[in-house]
């Protein structure tokens, strides 16, 4: 497994952000973190990759095994090497992994002389290489120009060609395409989800989108208010959402032949972390099934049918598997 | 120029738009002389009464430039305007002040579009006081009603409600003077998912108990195919498109396009994500001919040096020289 995280917890002084959550993604395989907003997916995300320190997160419990080693317990400087090498972290905004004041080609450049020790020359022959394969059309000119000069889909295939500059494992994308047009935000996802299958390398898309678990993820791990509400393989989530949470966050997104006012969309909104109960389904104040016991006792997490779910009320559990065409 | 008639969509137009352009300067400054480029070119449209057009586009399409134009915030360099069949392409004054009362607009936005220093109720007294007359007795307690928020919240102030709630208020504030026409622009972009179906589902309230008329701009098909009865397709400031019935399959290859790019949350639908290649060009250099030629899978040679007349279609009207043939 490339990427184990068991029971991770995490705090930010008195407030308790991430409760017991476990995922795992291996190589070749993109995993899905969703969620509405304040659900915990970008926390998780800097969790992996250390950088919650920065903000004062301290990890509580638990274990993020990556590659056998566990990170969680790993001083800052082992994980800098870490971060940006092994494992690379893309976020909604490109900028803040460019530097404005450099060019295109310098930047990937040095990516890849940093950690694979290449000459300039060889350095740059790649840049253009890794750059002509994210289909950027004149590959050479485009290493030559500074970020404000591209768009804002170019500026993030850019940042994508630094994490295969530097050969990554692991790659973490938070909101990567929340601020592109839709045909450029297909690409990009699209890009992503290629590279994966081709280099064998894992991907952790964080999403708040259903309608991109389902086109491009293997495996889905839901999160509300800090805790896994539902994981499992993405195929098996959509033919029969088990969890409330899940189903509801699908039927957010119009789809093909979809009646009218089928699109209810979730009542009420995310608690904010000051709010969570311990004791309790966090969703219950928005849940249709929801009942006295939801409301004293935690959900224990049960595995059925290839799913992991944390509900007291299920919904049923499909007969047979269905075949998906890949 | 040939130019297929705008259907009169129905007995009641409310608006028409005919042969509406907006050109803006841009740049020009010491030795760099100023540039223009045209955001909506020669644009017909008419909205019937009931009707809930939808205007779909990726950024720089001029969606946000229709909307602005429809709504006499800003002047049009040539065409006209009518509403109720009145030309108000240029009334100002007095007039103009009672066709704000019929015509109300919810903007994307809804933090920039609500001043921080006014609770609710002022916010929701606004478009009273503005015209010097006396809020009716009721009438902000009877707007949180009808969009949903508990009256307690005439006191808040925006830093105090959530995206959602924000836009509830957005949404309240353009029904204070119970107008005829509402120009949404892209009023759920910035929410979740599962706030925009909640306001999706709300709109689609009001309008069957207030006979609302809506023209909604959004960059997501799905969504518009969705909530629209109507559907209107532009490019780089030109309709593209208009499908009479919004499950109708789409004869322009943009219109396509964007269908192909849009991720349903059915992961057995994998197949149907086709990214297309390229990005939209600069408006300020367009290319001769048919703006999408540089994109366009269909493309033939004189889609690159004539501009495509606008033609009827079974489902609506097209401008290509090669449609998809349904
Ligand atoms: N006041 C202005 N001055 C100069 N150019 C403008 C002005 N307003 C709009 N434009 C340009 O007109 C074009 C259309 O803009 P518009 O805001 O209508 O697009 P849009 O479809 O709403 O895009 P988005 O999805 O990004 O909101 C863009 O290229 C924009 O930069
Ligand atoms: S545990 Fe209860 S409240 Fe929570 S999701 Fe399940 S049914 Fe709903
Ligand atoms: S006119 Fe030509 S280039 Fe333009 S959309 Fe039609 S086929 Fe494509
Ligand atoms: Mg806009």
């Amino acid at each position: 497994m490339l990427l184990e995280v068991k029971d991770l917890s995490l705090s930010i002084g008195i407030l308790r952000l991430l409760d017991r959550v476990s995922f795992a993604v291996d190589r070749g395989q993109v995993l899905g973190l969703v969620g509405e907003s304040g659900s915990g997916k970008s926390l998780t995300a800097l969790a992996l990759t250390g950088l919650v320190r920065r903000i004062g997160g301290v990890v509580t419990g638990g274990v993020i095994l990556f590659d056998g080693q566990d990170l969680a317990g790993l001083p800052e400087p082992a994980l800098r090497r870490l971060r940006g090498k092994r494992i690379a972290f893309i976020t909604q905004n490109p900028m803040s992994a460019l530097d404005a004041l450099k060019t295109i080609g310098d930047q990937v450049d040095q990516v890849a002389r940093l950690h694979l020790g290449l000459s300039r020359r060889a350095a740059r022959a790649r840049t253009v290489e890794i750059l002509t394969r994210l289909r950027i059309p004149d590959a050479a000119q485009v290493a030559r120009a500074y970020p404000h000069q591209l768009s804002g889909g170019m500026k993030q295939r850019v940042v994508i060609a630094m994490a295969l500059a530097a050969d990554a494992e692991l790659i973490i994308a938070d909101e990567p395409t929340t601020a592109l047009d839709v045909t450029v935000q297909a690409q990009i996802v699209m890009i992503l989800a290629d590279l994966v299958r081709q280099r064998q390398i894992g991907l952790i898309l964080i999403t708040h989108d259903m309608g991109v678990v389902a086109q491009i993820c293997d495996l889905v791990c839901v999160l509300y208010a800090g805790r896994v509400a539902e994981s499992g393989p993405v195929e098996t989530l959509f033919a029969a959402p088990r969890h409330p949470y899940s189903a509801a966050l699908i039927g957010c997104i119009p789809r093909e032949g979809m009646a009218p006012g089928a699109l209810k969309g979730i009542p009420g909104g995310v608690p904010s972390a000051a709010a969570y109960g311990d004791a309790c389904c966090r969703f219950a104040e928005r849940c249709p099934r929801a009942d006295a016991l939801c409301r004293r006792t935690r959900p224990p997490e049960r595995i059925e049918g290839g799913m992991t779910v944390a509900c007291h009320h299920p919904l049923p559990l499909l007969s047979a598997a269905p075949e998906v065409a890949r | 120029m040939t130019k297929a008639a705008e259907p009169s969509a129905g007995a009641d137009p409310i608006l028409a738009l005919s042969g509406l352009t907006r050109r803006f300067q841009s740049g020009g400054g010491f030795l760099r002389p100023a540039r223009s480029m045209t955001a909506v070119r020669d644009l017909d449209l008419t909205v019937a009464r009931g009707d809930c057009v939808g205007v779909v586009g990726e950024s720089g399409c001029g969606k946000s430039t229709l909307a602005r134009l429809a709504m006499r915030l800003i002047e049009p360099s040539a065409g006209r305007i009518l509403f109720e069949g009145a030309d108000v392409t240029h009334i100002r004054g007095r007039r103009l002040r009672a066709l704000r009362k019929k015509l109300q607009m919810v903007f994307q936005d809804p933090y920039a579009s609500l001043d921080p220093r006014y609770t609710v109720r002022d916010c929701l007294e606004e478009p009273f006081r503005a015209l010097g007359e006396k809020v009716p007795a009721g009438r902000v307690e009877q707007l949180l009603d009808q969009v949903g928020l508990p009256r307690a919240f005439a006191g808040n102030y925006p830093h105090q409600m959530s995206g959602g709630q924000r836009q509830r208020v957005g949404i309240a504030r353009a029904l204070a003077y119970r107008p005829d026409l509402i120009v949404l622009d892209e009023p759920t972009a910035s929410l979740d998912v599962s706030i925009q179906a909640q306001i999706i589902a709300l709109l689609q309230d009001l309008q069957r108990q207030h006979g609302l008329t809506y023209l909604f701009i959004s960059h997501d098909l799905g969504l518009v195919r969705y909530f629209c009865s109507r559907i209107v397709v532009m490019y780089l400031g030109s309709v593209v498109e208009v499908l009479e019935d919004p499950q109708a399959a789409p004869a322009h290859p943009y219109t396509a396009a964007l269908m192909a790019s849009s991720f349903t949350p059915d992961p057995t639908a994998r197949a149907t994500i086709a990214p297309m290649e390229g990005e939209i060009p600069s408006p300020f250099a367009l290319p001769p001919g048919c703006p999408f030629a540089p994109r366009c899978p269909r493309a033939l040679d004189r889609c690159r040096s004539a501009y495509p007349p606008t033609v009827p279609t079974a489902r609506g009207r097209v401008a290509c020289f090669n449609p998809i043939e349904a």
